[in-house]
């Protein structure tokens, strides 16, 4: 079966970092979104010792966009680090952003566009635009076009006091008006996924997190921040509890449904600040500037399902047709990384992956099979680790590479559920 | 071939400055009388109503004086006499009937300021090249072309005084606030509006207002008025008097000069300049400032080895080890050229300190409005740290600042060679330890040389660069181009302890502290080299540099140079009771609990010899003992080779130690004082203290044969 990209044009994961995660409102929060990536793509650099030169392109990825600065990227690509003709742009697809700005980049590479390019991305959701409400905003307009003073203060006039009620940004789909922890509250339900089974789960995320931190595997793919104005270091993230405990999470009062809800606190991800960086070269490239690659992209593919019915399923369509491009069944798999945006929603998709009713939906005769949990998420992830929404997909990649490496074995798969209803999974070889 | 070229434009002459083989322009003698001849031409010619000053370099629109032409004069009166003619020259200048505007792209300074300031009308660009100054202070001179007049008429009293007085640089944007430009373009349409301004001049179709403007309600009452200006000049003498403590005349002569003008009306403010630069001109302070601009400038074009000179390699990434005072401030210099840094300490907290360390120079930048939000950001982003070398193997030079010990220094050499590109040079921030006996521990001796920067490293200008037998000159080269990068004055010295700066200023600072064996008071000492113009004394600034730091240094020069360098009784109880100077707040002064320095700490007396009973020692013998054991030493080390010339230890001196700049540095001061007069006054001291002050040889052969290290007349660097 062709690897993606082959012959000669092979994609190399050359190299992967992020920042440490904190939950939103704590360490990080004085950083946007732009100073993270900053900070993750210069120690990268620093890290893999690539000739800054022959960076030729960065896409990165973000969900919640910053008004002033809406192309990342580009303000990422503007650092004194790398040459101002780095062309860059930004990608946006919900918590698959990151892996839409790799598998972009990958494209790029495959298609011999470029040889080198950096991919990620980076979410502050401490620093989420508030925006003013529809009366104000029509206010504020109808006075910057008016021509008197007079009639700046009838513009003005019109405000009235419910206009001044600020909106966030929420969490929900716009066509459905469901917020993420309701979707997956409601295929918790549909699904029969139980409050324990979650809670379990979301521990097993801590304790799996709470070894790669203490042993330094996970620190390793960490570059410690240091944060203005005390330049204090952050070293690892901060949502990590190794103290969890069964009786703790059970203790949680369910957030989305407080009467028949099992999705709480503890056993979703949280809101998080954060930002990944990866190299990626082509083979050739990377051999011939002597760099030993962590792994090969084998293949990837992307799904989307109605955003109505089970938001978070994406995974179970997207991932039997990677593995099909890759020519690989599940079990050949080594390792396997899925995003936790919810203890609810990983169940769910471990579950329609031996459905055969979901298998004939993503348009196969037979389910892709049982995960293997010992090859699954090892050292924790979103639930314990965080979600900065654009950079998960970098941060995961990372550690399935790493991992897959520390293993010592030579397939990995990794999938992402999105908003919208979308999913995505990627394929890695290591030789 | 003419500097000055005529081109017609729509009746407009366009002159174009453009000296023939010079990188900038420059007021010379051919310069001025092209001026006297074109003027003439173009006011004979009737199709051109106006003229427009233009200049055809890049980066400079006039720079001022040739200043070698100032070192030919040898009189008060010839002097004098240029200024006369510079100012009837301008004088003719601003009473043409044809309008003259300055299109001032680049550096407008000293005489071209002055120049500009004759003209009718000044448009600058807005573009950081593009910097106007009366420097004239800074090398012990005056303006000599009116500027002392026309200056504070244009941009008022104060302001006119502040420039003068620092001879500071104005930037563009600055100009124009405070009125002395008119306009404020982009460099691609400085020519056009020029054309256009003249044009409209011409045709009385442009008003012009040179008052003035914002000088606010306090200015403005001060200045207009014969009390509020004697209490601006007074005010202004006190300032200058606080800041160089009566040792240069030249700002106190300024101010007279415009002070006449005001006093006495302007044709007698022009003579009082005239008088004034004479004076200055020929002035012993001018001819050591002069030759200290010289000498800089001199080393900016030295690449620190003999001819055939390698290439040097630019750093692409500077490592450093130690994020502690000296490893963070040289970061935040690199950062500031755009070099990436890799910051590497034994644990995280550290380096975070060091990044702090950084930021705090950064943060005082950008208060100060000398980088912009964004450049913060960029020049902050580009410290990284490390605890553990990664990031190195991209970094082709490494600058080792860990404590001084020799063991510490040979374990992190050890480590960053092995994580080193084998071509990289690796450079230790020793103030004292030999670099040879640092690079013992090195596989690649030809690769490591010594950087030794100042403390704190923004502010002081040297940079010593030690070199070994073994150095290679490609490394030695690509150093000095970094410390150059890095806008320092580079000298390059020879391996032995303590180099040069260390060890002259450890003989001064121990002679201080004999003193202190002797029973004379930390004040009398302190003032008493305060008064010969060091910018401290040796006891305060032993507090400074901390006095477990200097009880080590101290120590190893006394092994590597014997009796003459042994420590005083006084440092050697002091280093022992546990006083760590100003950082641990208690030294030779107490401090306050921000580090400020009060009175001296009357208990430190009972540690020294004496106790507290002090006595009295003729300040002049201080200041002699003191000064002559450090110019002794530093003739040591040009007679042993460590120097490579009598001008490296004059810059040597004052830029790295504080040496008095108008005395020149202490081979300068050899000259001034007469070698002869200088041998006795060793020979004597020796006399009374046997062995430590033996004439160096080199003084003696200087002695014996009556030689100076610096032609008596005209320019002091060949």
């Amino acid at each position: 079966m062709p690897t993606f990209g082959s012959p000669g044009r092979r994609v190399a994961i050359v190299a992967g970092v992020r920042t440490p995660f904190a939950r939103a409102g704590t360490t990080l929060k004085s950083l946007s979104a732009t100073d993270l990536g900053k900070r993750a793509v210069a120690e990268l650099i620093q890290r893999s010792d690539i000739d800054p030169a022959l960076v030729e392109a960065i896409v990165y990825g973000t969900v919640v966009p910053s008004v002033v600065a809406p192309n990342i990227a580009r303000e990422v690509s503007l650092m004194p680090m790398l040459p101002k003709g780095v062309q860059s742009y930004t990608v946006s697809r919900a918590c698959a952003s990151a892996n839409q700005a790799i598998t972009d980049a990958a494209d790029q590479i495959a298609l011999g566009h470029a040889h080198v390019i950096i991919a990620g991305g980076a979410e502050s959701l401490s620093n989420v635009p508030i925006l003013h409400s529809r009366g104000m905003s029509d206010a504020l307009v109808a006075a910057s076009k008016a021509k008197t003073f007079g009639g700046r203060v009838r513009a003005l006039a019109t405000v009235r006091p419910r206009d001044l009620v600020p909106i966030t940004p929420a969490i929900a789909e716009p066509t459905t008006g469901e917020s993420m922890g309701e979707s997956a509250e409601k295929m918790a339900k549909i699904n029969h996924i139980s409050r324990e089974d979650q809670d379990q789960f979301a521990l097993r995320s801590h304790r799996l997190a709470a070894a790669g931190t203490q042993d330094g595997r996970l620190t390793a793919e960490i570059a410690p921040l240091y944060v203005p104005p005390s330049f204090d270091a952050m070293t690892v993230d901060n949502g990590i509890r190794s103290d969890s405990t069964i009786e703790a999470l059970a203790a949680l009062k369910p957030v989305f449904d407080r009467k028949y809800g099992t999705v709480t606190a503890g056993n979703s991800s949280p809101l998080t600040d954060g930002a990944s960086a990866m190299l990626l070269m082509s083979e050739e490239r990377a051999t011939s500037l002597g760099f030993t690659p962590l792994a090969y992209i084998r293949s990837y593919s992307y799904a989307a399902l109605d955003p109505g019915e089970q938001l978070l399923m994406g995974p179970v369509l997207a991932a039997p047709v990677a593995l099909q491009r890759a020519g690989l069944t599940l079990q050949q798999m080594d390792v396997i990384e899925m995003h936790e945006a919810f203890a609810a929603q990983v169940l769910c998709n471990l579950q329609g992956f031996v459905s055969q009713e979901w298998a004939e939906r993503a348009g196969f005769s037979k389910p892709v099979g049982e995960v293997d949990r010992a090859k699954l998420n090892v050292m924790g992830g979103s639930i314990s680790i965080g979600h900065p929404f654009g950079a998960t997909g970098g941060r995961i990649l990372t550690t399935l590479c790493n991992e897959l490496a520390r293993r010592g074995g030579q397939f990995g798969l990794m999938t992402v559920c999105a908003a919208g209803g979308m999913g995505h999974a990627m394929v890695i070889e290591r030789t | 071939m003419p500097a000055l070229s005529l081109q017609h434009v729509d009746g407009v002459a366009v002159v174009t400055i453009d000296l023939p083989g010079e990188p900038v322009n420059k007021v010379t003698a051919g310069l001025r009388a092209e001026f006297s001849d074109l003027f003439a031409t173009i006011v004979a010619d009737t199709t051109l109503r106006a003229i427009v000053l233009y200049s055809g370099k890049s980066d400079t629109w006039l720079a001022g004086a040739d200043i070698d032409e100032f070192l030919t004069l040898e009189t008060a009166a010839a002097a004098e006499a240029l200024s006369r003619s510079g100012q009837s020259l301008l004088a003719s200048l601003e009473s043409l009937t044809l309008p003259v505007v300055a299109a001032i792209h680049g550096a407008c300074l000293g005489g071209g300021l002055e120049c500009a300031l004759a003209c009718r009308y000044r448009i600058a660009t807005d573009h950081p090249k593009t910097v106007l100054a009366l420097p004239e202070v800074q090398l012990g001179l005056v303006p000599g072309a009116g500027g002392t007049q026309r200056l504070p008429r244009l941009i008022g009293l104060q302001r006119a005084l502040d420039l003068i007085l620092t001879g500071r640089n104005v930037r563009a944007k600055k100009a124009y606030q405070m009125g002395l430009v008119d306009e404020l373009v982009h460099p691609a349409i400085l020519l056009d509006i020029a054309i256009d301004r003249a044009r409209k001049l011409a045709d009385g179709k442009l008003a012009v207002n040179h008052a003035p403007k914002d000088r606010g309600a306090t200015g403005m009452l001060l200045e207009d008025n014969p009390i509020g200006r004697s209490i601006v000049f007074r005010k202004a003498r006190e300032g200058v008097l606080a800041k160089t403590h009566g040792h240069y005349p030249a700002p106190l002569a300024a101010i007279g000069a415009v002070q006449a003008g005001y006093e006495k009306g302007i044709e007698a403010g022009y003579r009082e300049e005239s008088r004034a630069f004479g004076e200055m001109t020929v002035s012993a302070v001018a001819k050591q400032l002069i030759f200290l601009f010289f000498a800089t400038n001199a080393l900016k074009k030295d690449p620190g080895v003999g001819e055939p000179a390698p290439q040097p390699t630019p750093v692409q990434t500077l490592g450093i080890v130690g994020a502690g005072f000296m490893g963070a401030g040289i970061a935040s210099v690199a950062v500031q050229q755009g070099t990436p840094v890799r910051l590497k300490d034994t644990d995280v907290a550290r380096v975070g300190k060091g990044i702090a360390a950084v930021a705090d120079v950064l943060k005082e930048r950008l208060k100060k409005k000398q980088i912009t939000r964004l450049q913060y950001d960029d020049q902050l982003s580009l410290a990284g740290g490390t605890t553990a070398y990664s990031g190195f193997s991209r970094a082709n030079l490494v600058v080792e600042a860990v404590f001084e010990d020799l063991t510490l220094k040979h374990r992190v050499l050890r480590e960053v060679e092995a994580a080193l590109r084998p071509d990289a040079i690796y450079a230790s921030n020793t103030s004292t330890i030999p670099i040879g006996r640092i690079a013992e521990a090195s596989a690649r001796p030809n690769r490591v040389l010594g950087m030794h920067f100042f403390s704190p490293v923004h502010k002081m200008p040297l940079l010593e660069v030690i070199t070994t037998e073994a150095t290679d000159k490609d490394a030695t080269v690509s150093a000095v181009a970094f410390g150059k990068k890095l806008g320092k004055t580079v000298i390059v010295v020879n391996d032995a302890p303590g180099f040069y700066t260390t060890r002259t200023l450890s003989a001064y600072m121990n002679e201080a502290g004999r003193l202190l064996d002797e029973g004379a008071s930390i004040e009398a000492i302190d003032k008493a080299l305060l008064d010969f113009g060091f910018p401290v004394g040796p006891i305060t600034l032993l507090d400074e540099v901390g006095l477990d730091v200097g009880g080590k240094v101290g120590q190893t020069l006394f092994e590597a140079f014997g009796a003459r360098m042994s420590p005083s009784e006084s440092m050697r109880r002091v280093v022992e009771s546990g006083r760590t100077g100003r950082k641990g707040r208690q030294g030779f002064y107490l401090y306050d609990e921000k580090g400020k320095k009060n009175n001296v700490d009357p208990s430190v007396y009972e540690l020294l010899p004496h106790g507290a009973t002090r006595r009295e020692i003729d300040p002049a013998e201080i200041r002699q003992r003191c000064v002559l054991a450090m110019v002794n030493e530093a003739a040591r080390c040009l007679e042993e080779g460590v120097l490579r010339s009598a001008r490296d230890g004059d810059v040597g001196a004052v830029f790295g130690i504080g040496f008095p700049p108008f005395r020149g540095g202490p081979f300068r001061y050899v000259d001034s004082v007469g070698v002869v007069e200088l041998v006795e006054e060793l020979e004597e001291l020796n006399g009374r203290f046997p062995g430590r002050f033996a004439p160096s040889e080199l003084l003696l052969d200087y002695a014996r044969a009556r030689r100076r290290f610096y032609p008596a007349h005209g320019s002091p660097i060949p």
